[in-house]
């Protein structure tokens, strides 16, 4: 697989073992309360999973299976694509970090960049959702 | 495909069967007389078709269309593989059997139970991870 896909794959397993450790102690929480303000790391657990694990990971496979071009760079402007890999990451930080500290800013400013990572990478990719070239 | 991944995907969608239908009497709750318990149903109802559905569905495609990890063993470690996959199931349905009764009446019984499915749970997820995490390889 590209470097690039390699880079989403690893990064959203990454989220997913941090996902699936913030889920483990909330349900711990549930059976032997230890901490009551675990509850609150509810929207870190679903930003994390939600983009950082499935959505990451189905931009990474895709960026690496859809059909390439025959001429040209065959898989479109890679500093675009490596573009939104940075941006969607530190944008689900941003909105995951907002969540401990409280800042609403942090999270609209993570939801923006977000927003504009996937634009990015649809840019790309776009033109690869073809029968054939 | 390889049994592993089989196991994995009709595994994913029993729960998915099972995740909709538990979605039938969350829905229902307001048209039907339900026992009480099913109004604590919801956190089941998401993890079985984020966890049992989603999760197992993509494990079950990776470990299958992944690039190998060699020749000789191009899955990685397939019994740390098979076990990701035994607590990963086990976790879930203990969490799905004891986290609705536990929300109803609180007994340390139950609880005990429902420490042992969260677990397991991130055991049989970060040993699937580790074991994926080789075959994500640059060509």
């Amino acid at each position: 697989m590209p470097r690039l896909s390699a880079w989403f794959v690893r990064t959203s397993l990454a989220y997913l073992a941090i996902g699936f450790t913030l889920g483990s102690l909330m349900l711990i929480n549930e059976g032997l309360p230890f901490a009551p303000q675990l509850t609150n790391v509810l929207p870190a657990h679903i930003e994390i999973l939600t983009m950082g694990w499935v959505m990451q990971l189905a931009l990474g496979v895709a960026y690496w299976i859809l059909p390439r071009f025959s001429r040209g760079l065959p898989r479109g402007n890679v500093v675009v694509a490596w573009a939104s890999l940075v941006l969607i990451n530190t944008g689900i930080l941003f909105v995951a970090c907002s969540v401990f500290i409280q800042a609403a800013g942090l999270s609209l400013l993570g939801r923006f960049l977000e927003v504009v990572s996937i634009l990015l990478f649809i840019s790309v990719t776009w033109r690869r959702v073809r029968s054939s070239f | 495909m390889p049994l592993l991944s089989r196991l994995f995907l009709k595994t994913s969608f029993i729960y998915l069967a099972v995740g909709l239908i538990l979605g039938i009497l969350l829905a229902g709750q307001a048209v039907w007389n339900l026992p009480g318990f099913v109004s604590a149903l919801d956190p089941v109802y998401i993890h079985l078709l984020t966890v049992g559905w989603l999760t197992l569905l993509i494990f079950g495609v990776a470990y299958w269309m992944f690039p190998k990890y060699s020749m000789e063993r191009p899955h990685g470690n397939d019994q740390i593989s098979w076990a990701a996959y035994f607590l990963l199931n086990i976790g879930l349905i203990l969490r799905v059997l004891t986290e609705p009764l536990l929300a109803q009446n609180f007994n340390s019984f139950l609880a005990g139970w429902l420490v042992i499915s969260a677990l397991f749970q991130w055991l049989g997820g970060i040993l699937f991870i580790a074991n994926l995490w080789k075959r994500v390889k640059v060509k």
